[in-house]
């Protein structure tokens, strides 16, 4: 029972990351019907540039999210001025798909080859600290990463909820034909959202270099999670995204601890394979329309 | 026969020959190790060409069935021992066949989603077969990889037989896919890809259609894997579940023109040696991963129909102008 307390703690801990990870995946193709599988590599960037910074100029990890998160949000807006607007059209989004994939395996090439290909990971000095709660063993920088992980995605849920951006974003969403008949400049919105997309990536990519090794590959690892876990919440949904992540991650962790390790991603894939048998569109998805 | 049948299957013959000719005339080994690797990646394009080109529906998980062909054909070595010289390419086919059946229930459950999720949902397949690939240890070997027995071929010719074998797969993809477009199977998949509620609406079989197309691309994909497998004779879950290869062969399908019959091929043609090129000159340095996302970006952002499709409307517009401007046409301009 202990055993199991503890995966579900480290599980949520994990999901968390996750989460910020996958909104900002989620979000754009909810705006822009474009799947970003580029989001992972992006992730990477963020955490090589992190990684940078912190032995370099020897910045906090946690810090160097205020300067990473703003760095990334202009090469997300340039990338999708650049990359994805162009892609209109019936196969639009087929094609973002490819284009986004293309984009990552751009930037694992140019890691490559500014970092070489060996594991790194930031670790600041309190990596290996852990509090213990109750009896259960809690790493510092996981609940670190979680906090400012929530903190985060509660700031994103805030600026589309109470402004006016926001309010355009989710129009955007729900229908973009009236969105525009009512004003809403639709090009603006979906390079700006884009950039957030990025900017969650960046944010969240910071934090994974502290608790993960990663090297310029690990995007596909990254990535095949992140997509699991929005189809599995429902493609769009914010909501569905961080309870998805969640789920991710405590069934991952409980498989790790009763069966095995090796199995635990694996056990995701099935459990969305499984879940899409009884419901296509996700947990919180809707159908997708037929335009 | 029409006349543009006698022309397609002229243009088919020649292909055939022109390829079964290449390895005596060029024997170079490293010649024909290029053209082994162009004939991989032109049949694997057309089976992707087969099910996506056709149906719409884009699959990014042909690299698991790819996958599964070469470990089958590898773990069938192990435990079975299918002979070796030419053996294993007749058993190849079985091979696919049996690994094509067993996907059909997978991608039933994948084609009940709409295209995105459907696109996505066959990207995890990728990560599932090569979860299985590091984790069956007892069959794969895990990450330290599966030998198979390497082949009594002449040393001169060594690499002849792959490529005779990747050939015939290239050749039967081309011959189905042909078919496939002159069959009402290929109205079927074409109404599925203009729009399929109106299809589904005038009573075709849309689940159905598209789980032939599945069929038909998994054989395929995974004979071409187990042919690579036994060429390789070592195999790993990153080489032969390699993300990378997939999507050159989706690559080459956009720049030759999707939903064509020689667009793959024609794409493969013209990728797969400047590929190899790309790889011999930049590849310690990884760049060569850049040039090739370069040269994605170039083909999906400004030539998204593809060579064969350009090339075609660029001809017919010519045609319309010679014909009104009434001037006497002077020869009959080559297909694409």
């Amino acid at each position: 029972m202990h055993e199991l307390v503890q995966a579900i703690i480290l599980g949520i801990l994990v999901g968390g990351i996750y989460a910020l990870m996958a909104s900002g995946l989620t979000l754009v193709f909810g705006i822009m019907k474009v799947i970003n599988v580029a989001q992972g590599a992006l992730v990477i960037l963020a955490a090589y540039l992190s990684y940078a910074l912190f032995s370099h100029l020897h910045i906090d990890p946690f810090l160097s999210i205020l300067i990473v998160t703003p760095a990334m949000f202009v090469l997300g807006v340039a990338v999708q001025l650049v990359f994805v607007r162009s892609l209109r059209g019936p196969d639009g989004s087929e094609l973002s798909l490819l284009v986004t994939w293309a984009l990552a395996l751009g930037i694992e090439g140019v890691l490559s080859v500014i970092f070489k290909t060996n594991f790194r990971v930031t670790s600041p000095s309190y990596a290996d600290n852990s509090w213990s709660i109750f009896g259960y063993q809690v790493s510092e920088v996981r609940v670190l990463a979680f906090v400012a992980s929530a903190v985060l995605l509660l700031a994103l849920s805030l600026l589309l909820t109470r402004t006016r951006f926001g309010r355009a974003v989710r129009a955007t969403v729900q229908n973009p034909t009236a969105a525009t008949l009512l004003g809403v400049d639709a090009n603006r919105v979906q390079t700006l959202s884009f950039g957030l997309g990025v900017s969650m990536a960046a944010a969240a990519g910071a934090v994974y270099g502290v608790i993960y090794p990663f090297n310029p590959g690990s995007h596909y690892d990254l990535i095949s999670r992140l997509l699991s876990i929005v189809v599995l919440g429902g493609l769009g949904s914010l909501g569905g995204a961080v309870f998805a992540a969640l789920a991710m991650g405590v069934i991952e962790a409980i498989v790790a601890v009763k069966i095995s390790p090796v199995w635990s991603s694996f056990s995701f894939f099935v459990v969305l394979i499984t879940f899409l048998l009884v419901r296509p569109q996700g947990i919180f998805g809707v159908r997708e329309r037929v335009l | 026969m029409s006349r543009a049948t006698a022309a397609g299957l002229a243009r088919g013959g020649a292909f055939a020959a022109a390829g079964i000719a290449f390895p005596f005339v060029f024997n170079q080994a490293w010649i024909v190790n290029i053209g082994v690797l162009t004939l991989m990646y032109a049949a694997l394009a057309t089976a992707w060409n087969l099910f996506s080109g056709y149906t719409g529906y884009i699959t990014l998980g042909q690299a698991a069935f790819f996958g599964l062909g070469a470990y089958t054909l590898g773990i069938t070595f192990q435990h079975f021992g299918i002979g070796s010289g030419y053996n294993p390419f007749y058993a190849l086919p079985l091979v696919g066949a049996g690994i094509a059946i067993a996907s059909l229930p997978i991608a039933w459950i994948a084609l009940r989603t709409r295209h995105m999720t459907f696109a996505i949902v066959t990207l995890t397949l990728l990560f599932i077969v090569q979860q299985l690939a590091f984790n069956l240890r007892s069959l794969t070997k895990g990450s330290t990889g599966l030998m198979l027995p390497t082949p009594h071929f002449a040393i001169d010719s060594y690499d002849t037989p792959f490529y005779l074998a990747m050939l015939a797969i290239l050749l039967a993809g081309l011959s189905l896919c042909w078919l496939i477009l002159r069959s009402k199977l290929g109205l079927m998949l074409l109404a599925i890809r203009e729009d399929e509620e109106k299809a589904r609406g005038l009573g075709i079989r849309v689940t159905g259609a598209k789980l032939i197309a599945w069929w038909l691309m998994v054989w395929l994909s995974a004979m071409v894997g187990g042919v690579w497998a036994y060429y390789l004779t070592f195999i790993y879950p990153e080489s032969s579940v390699d993300p990378l290869v997939m999507i050159g062969a989706v690559l080459m399908t956009f720049l030759g023109g999707r939903g064509t019959l020689w667009g793959p091929t024609v794409g493969a043609l013209v990728l797969v040696p400047a590929q190899q090129y790309m790889i011999t000159k930049l590849g310690a340095s990884r760049l060569y991963l850049v040039g090739y996302a370069a040269v994605f970006m170039v083909v999906l952002l400004l030539l998204p129909r593809g060579i064969l499709p350009s090339l075609r409307s660029a001809i017919d517009a010519q045609r319309e102008r010679r014909r009104t401007h009434r001037e006497p046409r002077v020869r009959e301009e080559a297909h694409a």
